[in-house]
């Protein structure tokens, strides 16, 4: 009836697990509990789970990623915590413990942290960078982002119900063979990441097309903002190497459910496929992250700088020869798996190669700040940060990319130092930059800037503190992923490094003080005018938050920085442009197509997970009906009145003036 | 029933798999693009079954001919042109294929000088004996 | 390149503002000062070209993931671990009629877009039904292949070479079974509905998904079975 599930799933003799589960499924309920007793229930529905408006998905997009950083960051503490203790000692995590802890901290990292933040920062920016109201398939959009969250829901789960796996981030068969790994362990891993998978295709896809499909009047190509290029860049990458990792699962799972062959190491299977393909996936994944990461540091720091973006048709063609040249290196993943010289050689250069691309973004950011005159503000300095970690991080890079000095470095503590310093150099960074620079567009009020630069300092010293030992004991041949070790001359880097991991803590505990702070301050963090950092992009032309249909009258684009033009006009003038005629603009009606196909893929796939045929076909069978039953929907879009629209618009032109008058002295904005 | 907007039409680009010709042109184009794919096949099958060419060509003769099939294909059935309103389409297009490549072409290279490189899997399971 | 000007534009044609190329356009908008077609002159695309954009992109990445499977297929075709061989499985005579059927079906499809231009229901629920038909001939085939090979042991369990031979055919039979499942709804939707615009859109999108898996198909045989059989 239940399949392979038993009481005895239930890790009753660990602790750690317990404890841990219990507590988050106490906070559940309690959060569960206080929403449904303070009556916010249907405004949470209608308002948010329903929701098909670009900015609510990106806003939850957002939080999922925020909320898996620190359950990822847990992970990371116990396992620097563990190797501090593991001293000639067996530390206080079990092995097998251990080896569950450090595979899912990379794949919560990647999969539940970087990706939903950046694609919900990507949600969130891109149709009102565009000048548009929404992205090509709302409901879809949706879709997406509760399939996502069924993936981070499965992984979760994986801690009180069963196991995760023991093999690592990528599970390398033949260790992820059923026969080495005969738990659920892989099941989970397998599952949340082909359910959330097939959520970040659909959000790639849908991206794609809004941006190459929907752009404001007079937007070419060459207008749109750099972040939208990054987007496009990135999600082109989504759309093209997700289904690899699709299909590289898919075989492993007919490998463990149905007995093929495709990686065993028995009847003719090849594991070393299995590295060839993941990786084809695994390293434009790498670039599908850090591409948008780029983009808002070039808005940022434009913006900051009070400068145009130095180089703009030169960002754009790099992002474009990153785009393709991230899909001719994947091999530099394994260099050491012995395919020889000339694929090595071919590689290796490809590698150095495309470290040209960043490396004229990094020019163009320099000379943008260069003859600036910088604010020197929590999204600056994320940036600032960026560029000089993110310079050591490539270089590191660089050197990996040079097969003979990877056949040394390969596997160690070296790497894990490497790959550290440019996701949370780059990506890390970039997400808490974007956070802080759109957090105001998204809510109405500034984050608070002292708790912001506090967290900053902090997460800045503990990532030197925590990776630049690393660096060194990896150079001394400690390899990754060790449960303990014997060796006196690695302690102190080890201890070192697990006092960057509390130095690191402070700057999370910083972050979230700024959330509550500024939460309780936001009277006096309040944006009126919706233009809070003297912008240049189209986000800015309208409210903050913005209405639901985002631009009362579509935004007519004549330059590179169509928002700029605007607001310069405004101030020579004194006056905002004519007040032009309003329309009733219609817009798509929410939908729980998404949330109730969510709930039907949690239940196929912890049904699959645990060997529950009937459960599978109810849920395969409720999700086709859902489809149907969404299909069948004769109301799409519902209509705002042009009152409406005027009456939004004229408060935003009421406070747009007031600005006018209250700086009317200060000329240029720049 | 069918009286809908039939005056929308500007020129413009156009979806894949959208014609936008009269009845007798799309029956007519359908006609040639299955005439076109019978053939091909036909003769993909034929080449395979007889030896009318030289054994190690006939591989390379099949994938040519799979190629022009699907070139027919993209051309008849979806609709995918080289008219400049189509341009967006074909980009995605290459894009695709140029992916497509590199995975298949890049994993049969690297596989190859893995297996070249390796011992055979027999011979290592009888050392671990 | 004046081809599509030459053509008579149908209600199908929509205008697109952000097609590249250099074919001038008319929209009516007002925004044309003295820019080129394609850069956005009057703002975000028509629905229809929209939806059929999306749906190209997510049949893009369709084929990349068949390109995993076929890559597997390529790299273990030899690892037949002394089980049978292409050579000793294939029956060629029957790849021929599956690909016939599903040839005829990818026609027939394209006689239902035809016949939906035209507005006439009876003859896209007859060419609809046809395809579907034909469909499922080609997948009853198949089965009955998957069936014989098990049944005389080379399953996809005997070899890896079998196993990327079940994984990469099996594949393209599911996608052909659920491209059924949406026949059958379009069909009871067109019955229901009519010719709706979001209906049409969805046909678009099926004749494209339709003409895609044959598309999948001409390199299936040709890679899996053709060359198969005679390595």
């Amino acid at each position: 009836m239940l399949g392979k599930l038993t009481w005895d799933a239930i890790p009753w003799d660990q602790p750690i697990p317990l404890v841990a589960g219990a507590t988050v499924i106490f906070l559940m309920l309690a959060v569960i509990a206080w929403v449904v007793l303070k009556g916010y229930l249907p405004y949470l529905w209608r308002e948010w789970i329903t929701s098909v408006d670009h900015k609510r998905i990106g806003v939850m997009y957002t939080l999922l990623g925020l909320v898996m950083l620190v359950r990822g960051f847990v992970d990371a503490i116990m396992m620097r915590s563990q190797q501090a203790l593991a001293y000639q000692a067996p530390g206080y995590l079990p092995p097998e413990h251990y080896n569950q802890i450090f595979s899912a901290h990379g794949t919560i990292m990647i999969f539940f942290g970087a990706m939903p933040f950046m694609i919900g920062l990507m949600n969130f920016v891109v149709p009102l960078q565009l000048g548009v109201r929404d992205v090509a398939f709302p409901t879809l959009n949706s879709t997406s982002f509760w399939l996502t969250a069924t993936g981070a829901l499965l992984v979760n789960i994986s801690l009180v119900v069963g196991e995760f796996a023991r093999t690592g981030w990528l599970p390398y068969p033949p260790l992820s063979e059923l026969a080495y790994s005969p738990g659920v362990g892989v099941d989970y891993y397998v599952w949340a990441l082909q359910i959330s998978g097939v959520g970040t295709l659909m959000s790639g896809i849908n991206l794609v097309t809004t941006i190459l499909k929907m752009r404001a009047p007079g937007m070419s190509y060459l207008r749109m903002p750099i972040y939208c290029w990054t987007a496009l860049a990135s999600n082109l990458l989504i759309v093209a190497a997700f289904p690899i990792l699709t299909a590289t699962l898919a075989m492993l799972t007919l490998d463990r459910y149905l007995g093929f062959h495709f990686f065993t190491n028995t009847a003719g299977g090849n594991m070393m496929m299995f590295v060839n393909l993941i990786w084809a996936w695994g390293h434009p994944e790498v670039y599908i992250l850090v591409l948008p990461a780029f983009g808002i540091f070039s808005e940022v720091i434009s913006t900051f700088s009070r400068k145009p973006l130095f180089g703009y048709r030169s960002m754009v063609m790099a992002t474009m020869f990153i785009c393709i040249v991230s899909f001719t290196v994947w091999l530099h993943h394994f260099f050491t798996m012995g395919a020889g010289g000339d694929v090595n050689a071919a590689f290796g250069i490809a590698t150095s190669i495309i470290a040209v691309g960043t490396g004229v973004k990094v020019y163009n950011w320099m000379f943008t700040m260069y003859g600036g005159r910088i604010q020197f503000t929590t999204p600056m300095l994320w940036s600032i940060g960026f560029i000089v970690t993110f310079v050591i991080g490539g270089m590191t890079g660089v050197l990996l990319a040079v097969p003979p000095a990877d056949f040394q470095l390969h596997n160690s503590l070296f790497l894990v130092a490497h790959f550290h310093n440019v996701i949370i150099g780059g990506v890390v960074f970039a997400a808490f930059a974007g956070l802080t620079y759109w957090f105001p567009k998204a809510f109405g009020f500034r984050l608070h800037e002292g708790w912001g630069k506090a967290a900053f300092w902090f997460s800045l010293a503990g990532f030197y503190l925590t990776f630049m030992p690393l660096y060194v004991v990896g150079l001394l041949g400690m390899t990754r992923r060790l449960q303990h070790y014997d060796l006196a001359q690695w302690r102190p880097w080890v201890l070192l490094a697990g006092l960057g991991v509390v130095v690191t803590c402070f700057g999370v505990a910083c972050q979230i003080i700024q959330l509550v702070v500024s939460i309780r301050e936001r009277v006096e963090l309040r944006d009126e005018m919706g233009d809070p950092w003297n912008g240049r992009s189209l986000e800015w032309a309208t409210t903050s938050p913005p209405p639901a249909f985002n631009f009362a009258v579509l935004p007519d684009v004549r330059g590179e920085e169509p928002y700029w033009e605007i607001k310069r006009r405004a101030i020579e003038t004194q006056q905002l442009a004519a007040e032009p005629e309003y329309e009733a603009i219609e817009m798509p009606r929410n939908s729980p197509t998404g949330f109730i196909t969510a709930f039907f893929s949690t239940l196929t796939g912890f049904a699959l997970i645990w060997h529950i045929w009937w459960l599978v076909g109810v849920g395969l069978v409720a999700a086709y009906c859902v489809f149907v039953w969404f299909a069948w929907r004769d109301q799409e879009e519902y209509e705002i009145p042009a009152e409406e629209v005027a009456a939004s618009d004229r408060a935003r032109r009421r406070a747009r003036e007031a600005w006018l008058r209250a700086n009317a002295r200060v000329g240029e904005p720049a | 029933m069918s009286a809908d907007t039939n005056h929308d039409s500007e020129s413009g680009d156009v979806a894949p798999g959208v014609e936008g010709t009269s009845i007798r042109a799309g029956v007519q184009g359908y006609l040639i693009g299955l005439g076109l794919a019978v053939l091909l096949t036909a003769a993909s099958f034929y080449t395979a079954g007889s030896g009318w060419i030289w054994g190690p060509g006939i591989p390379v003769a099949l994938v040519v001919l799979a190629i022009a099939q699907i070139g027919v294909h993209l051309a008849f059935f979806l609709h995918i042109t080289t008219a400049p309103d189509n341009t967006n389409n074909v980009l995605a297009l290459a894009f695709g294929v140029l992916i497509v490549a590199l995975v298949v072409g890049g994993s049969i290279w690297i596989m190859g000088h893995l297996n070249h490189n390796m011992m055979p899997m027999q011979e290592m399971l009888q050392m671990q004996r | 390149m004046s081809s599509s000007q030459a053509v008579p534009a149908t209600h199908l044609r929509e205008p697109d503002p952000y097609k590249l190329g250099r074919a001038p356009y008319h929209g009516g908008s007002g925004h044309g000062h003295g820019e080129p077609p394609g850069h956005g002159a009057g703002g975000p695309a028509s629905k229809r070209v929209i939806v059929g954009y999306g749906f190209w992109i997510f049949l893009l990445s369709d084929i990349v993931m068949f390109s995993g499977f076929f890559a597997a297929h390529a790299v273990l075709q030899d690892a037949t671990a002394g089980g049978p061989s292409g050579k000793d499985l294939f029956d060629l005579s029957r790849v021929a009629i599956e690909t016939g059927l599903l040839l005829a079906s990818s026609f027939t499809c394209g006689m239902a877009a035809v016949a939906t231009e035209a507005r006439s229901h009876l003859w896209t629920q007859v060419f609809l039904l046809v395809t579907g038909l034909l469909g499922l001939g080609f997948l009853i085939m198949e089965a009955q292949e998957f069936a014989a090979m098990i049944a005389e042991g080379a399953g996809p369990q005997r070899s890896a070479f079998l196993s990327s031979f079940f994984a990469v055919v099996g594949c393209h039979g599911l996608h052909v079974t659920a491209g059924l499942l949406w026949l059958g709804t379009m069909m009871a939707q067109i019955f229901v509905k009519g010719f709706r615009p979001n209906i049409l859109r969805r046909l678009l999108c099926f004749n494209l998904f339709w003409h895609a898996l044959d598309i999948i198909w001409v390199a299936l045989f040709t890679i899996v079975y053709l060359i198969g059989a005679g390595a």
